[in-house]
């Protein structure tokens, strides 16, 4: 069998385990991050992409909130290429409770957290889609981030210093010696091969699958998984984050990317990690909540829904597990008997840094290594094959070369050719081969109305062309790309985009037959 | 203020898919009085082909040699399906008479005896068909044989690519093998679509410049297949021009819609119903229908109602979804023009199963109207509607012509048994 050697081993490529190992790298500390399928494949690539002020926390959990103050200061700073400092509102709507309103100011200023109260009127004049029945608003320093080009540019920067990232590698075993993992066996799931790593550090990192993971080590972690389901608007509602002003629950917070705004979420207890899928149900909860913050929300056309799982640290019986703490969780695991071990879990996107400072503080005790964490006054350099994650880029740098040959192959999204061969170039420097579902998560292809309708046949005939695909693999990437697509339509397919999906099935189905074609 | 204008008819025909053009031939061959109204861009996402049944049950994902045996099966296994209420028979008249207009009309179509053929298609698939349009039909011939076959694709266009086929049938047919052409002439810059290929192609000097394009890449093929793009008016012969100039028998592969092929029916059917005294209102609306006891009062127009039409019967061939004859908003799902009641499953969590490609197939795709023998919509109490009310095609239910690949054949059956039904 394969070994490979690193000094830390990370388990999990999500913005936690990439911040790691961009400390660890920063701190001369050589890694390997290891991952079941891709970058931000969890909650990292499933949630509202918000960098929290921190003032949604101040009523139920002081602790978050403070760590979110001071980490969204650093972040716009250290890294304002993944940060568009939009501002935020928090408003309430007739009916809300006052008594919540009335205290919100007092505990954001008890937490150190800047907020200003705004006439009503001004309000609605500075965000004309909230509604009528707005009766009051505050003004915080929310903001929103791109959660997959903030991983990629931690990676990116790892990778430059020596660390390396394996895709598509489950860990499958630990082997115990003496109180320490001396090798983890994993399996590649592309060619089933098994390999070892042996490294003197073993991080779990792995979010919501940090329990399966901790168990195979034999420790035990308390871990609630509560599911998140988001919503993608097909246009841009507003300018700022928008947050209900109440006690947490469904839809409460817009957050514009880009052209869009993401709506959400919804928190569902649910017992193992099967199936992470919005529902119907979860979906017409959200519109209607949302809509009494932005009525346009009952109206609009949702291009996409996608779940997440947050892990939570704990036992509480509550349903949803709303109130338990959105803090982050360290576990030495030396207490259970093995002293190269160490498990990150729940946290926040807004604090993955200093999740990953503590984390790379305790390794590196153990390590012996001295130097101390760089990583809140060292900005993130920009990684240029993260640019395609950007709505509006692709678009840009096409007008502005303008060559006739560079073709739009997702046209919705102003995706052309040269994108998709820089994509296929920095996919293969990941250990990968370049296929539509990975296309697809490191830039704008197929989140556009179509869904992936054209670009999955265009994009499969130019990988082709280009020598990326042989034999059977069109069609198999195509049955994996809309299968993928699937599942963030099927919960919102009335109106327009219930047409658009059955447009897309007579394409793929009706013509192409792809469900009956071995 | 719009002036209104009046028309007296006997049958107006609503929806100009399939369904709406063959429903208007049949009214048309059969002398009725008729007035045809919708939007015709819908039949450019035809690919062309027409298919009577590919594939039954749904689930098996078995494609079917024989269509008459499945229909059969069908029709004892399923007998909501819109094809159980015609008789074989029937339905075999129906498509004959249709294709022998398609042929009559320079848009030539060719079939096996009572079998399907199978046709490539640009995703290195194959689909089952019954009538296959004549400038495929040696494409039908060469997967049979295996031929020796040469696939040429254009370069800069889009989604279309030779070496995709090439490679997704290379393990059983090795005689394959591709090649990618400039497609000559002006029009050759940037970005290539195929409609002006197509046109260009009228001229004779262009198909000798594109014969001299092919020639060089020939070697032993026997077979040679490209995109559909040989003219929009009489591709075969347009096609039969170029395979004497490069010397083999050529066909060409339906693409991505909008296609060449769903170009050339929208053509022919816009060119050829008048002459059969069909009057069309192409592109506009139905904004209204009031039923005044055995009469139909028809708005028709843009925005505000421009013409008015009275008439004793009514063909609704108004198509799903992409056709608008069915909206759907959170709740439910309703037939757009009369509000005619609509079978669906009793809730959205319903409509669609969690894997898209799931063999069973979405049961959203199964809803539709209901109709009695006679293909008159039944309203709330489960009688017809109307005595001279008709539902045509897709927006009947318990079919799922997606999954059965019936598409055009459940449109033109339904579509003649409902004109006859109005003469009954």
């Amino acid at each position: 069998m394969k070994t490979l050697k690193t000094q830390v081993l990370i388990i999990g490529g999500g913005v936690t385990g990439a911040g790691i190992a961009r400390d660890l790298a920063l701190r001369g500390v050589n890694c390997l991050i290891v991952e079941k399928h891709d970058i931000n494949a969890g909650a990292s690539g499933a949630n509202h992409g918000l960098l929290h002020s921190g003032a949604r926390y101040v009523s139920s959990d002081a602790l978050s909130a403070e760590e979110c103050r001071d980490e969204g200061r650093i972040l716009k700073k250290m890294a304002p290429d993944c940060i568009e400092d939009t501002g935020g509102l928090f408003v309430a709507v007739a009916g809300d409770d006052e008594t919540y309103i009335a205290e919100f100011p007092h505990l954001c200023a008890k937490s150190h957290i800047p907020v200003e109260e705004l006439d009503v009127k001004d309000a609605r004049e500075m965000e004309p889609a909230l509604s009528s029945k707005t009766i009051a608003a505050f003004q915080v320093q929310d903001a929103s981030i791109g959660p997959f080009k903030l991983s990629m540019e931690n990676i990116h920067q790892a990778r430059t210093l020596g660390c390396e990232l394996l895709r598509h590698s489950q860990v499958v075993g630990f082997q115990v010696i003496k109180r320490r993992i001396v090798a983890t066996e994993l399996r590649n799931l592309l060619t089933q091969e098994h390999f070892m790593i042996e490294a003197d550090q073993v991080v779990n990192a792995c979010g919501a699958w940090a329990k399966e993971i901790a168990a195979l080590a034999g420790c035990q972690i308390d871990l609630l998984y509560s599911k998140g389901s988001l919503l993608v608007t097909h246009s841009r509602l507003t300018r700022r984050v928008i947050n209900r002003l109440r006690p947490s629950s469904n839809a409460d917070i817009l957050v514009p990317g880009g052209t869009v705004s993401i709506l959400g979420t919804t928190s569902i207890r649910i017992e193992n990690l099967d199936a992470i899928f919005p529902t119907v149900s979860e979906i017409d909860a959200i519109v209607g909540e949302g809509a009494a913050m932005i009525p346009d929300l009952e109206k609009i056309r949702y291009i996409r829904a996608y779940a997440g799982v947050r892990p939570l640290v704990g036992t509480a019986s509550e349903e949803g597990g709303r109130s338990i703490s959105r803090s982050f969780t360290l576990i030495d695991h030396e207490k259970e008997g093995l002293e190269n071990f160490a498990t990150i879990t729940g946290g926040k996107l807004t604090t993955y840094r200093l999740m990953a400072e503590k984390t790379t503080d305790l390794v590196c005790a153990r390590l012996g290594v001295t130097k101390p964490c760089v990583t809140q006054t060292e900005p993130l350099p920009t990684d240029p094959a993260t640019r395609w994650t950007k709505p509006g880029i692709a678009p840009e740098l096409w007008i502005k070369h303008n060559d006739p040959q560079d073709l739009l192959l997702c046209e919705c999204e102003m995706v052309p050719k040269s994108v998709v061969n820089s994509l296929a170039l920095s996919i293969h420097e990941q250990n990968g081969k370049p296929d539509l579902v990975s296309l697809g998560l490191r830039s704008r292809i197929g989140k556009g109305t179509c869904q992936g309708t054209f670009c999955a046949q265009r994009i499969a005939a130019y990988l082709y062309d280009i020598d990326e695909m042989t034999g059977k693999e069109g069609l198999e990437n195509i049955r994996a790309f809309v299968s993928e697509r699937w599942r963030g339509e099927r919960p919102l397919l009335w109106d327009t985009s219930l047409i658009q999906a059955e447009l897309k099935e007579a394409l793929y189905c009706g013509f192409f037959g792809v469900e009956i074609n071995d | 203020m719009t002036e209104t204008l009046n028309i007296d008819c006997d049958l107006v025909i609503i929806g100009a898919g399939m369904a709406g053009m063959a429903a208007s031939l049949f009214a048309g061959n059969r002398n009725i009085d008729t007035v045809q109204v919708g939007n015709t861009s819908e039949i450019i996402f035809a690919s062309g082909l027409m298919d009577l049944m590919g594939v039954h049950p749904v689930g098996s994902g078995i494609i079917r040699k024989n269509p008459w045996d499945s229909i059969e099966n069908l029709c004892r296994d399923v007998p909501d399906h819109p094809y159980a209420k015609i008789p074989p028979t029937i339905i075999h008249d129906a498509s004959e008479e249709l294709i022998a207009f398609l042929n009559a009309s320079g848009l030539a179509y060719v079939r096996h005896e009572k079998q399907n053929a199978l046709v490539l298609t640009p995703a290195g698939t194959v689909k089952p068909t019954y009538f296959v349009p004549r400038t495929m039909w040696n494409g039908v011939r060469a997967l049979e044989t295996k031929a020796p076959c040469l696939i040429v694709d254009i370069k800069n266009l889009k989604g279309f690519s030779a070496r995709q086929i090439v490679a997704s049938f290379k393990s059983f047919w090795p005689g394959l093998d591709h090649a990618t052409i400039s497609f000559p002439g002006p029009v050759n810059q940037g970005e290539v679509y195929l409609e002006p290929l197509a046109r260009s192609l009228a001229v004779p000097q262009n198909r000798k410049a594109l014969a001299d394009e092919l020639r060089p890449y020939l070697k032993n093929a026997r077979f040679l297949g490209m995109p559909a793009v040989f003219g929009i008016q009489g591709a075969h012969r347009i096609l039969s021009d170029i395979e004497k100039l490069v010397g083999i028998p050529m066909f060409e592969i339906p693409t991505m819609p909008p296609s060449i092929p769903g170009l050339r029916l929208k053509e022919t059917f816009e060119s050829n119903l008048s002459a059969k005294g069909i009057r069309r209102f192409f592109q506009k609306h139905v904004l209204g229908v009031q039923v005044k006891g055995k009469e139909f009062i028809v708005q028709i127009g843009d925005k505000s109602p421009e013409t008015l039409i009275k008439t004793r019967g009514v063909v609704l061939a108004s198509g799903r979804f992409l056709g608008k004859g069915l909206s759907a908003d959170r709740k439910q799902i309703r037939e757009s023009i009369f509000n005619l009641p609509v079978h669906q499953p009793d809730k959205r969590s319903a409509w669609h199963n969690y894997e898209f490609l799931d063999p069973a197939g979405h049961p959203v795709n199964r809803a539709g109207l209901e109709t009695d023998d006679r293909f008159r919509p039944l309203d709330r109490s489960g009688k017809a509607a109307h005595e001279k009310l008709f539902a045509a095609g897709s927006i009947l239910a318990h079919q799922d012509w997606i999954r059965q690949k019936c598409g055009s054949g459940l449109a033109i059956a339904t579509a003649y048994a409902a004109v006859n039904a109005f003469l009954d």
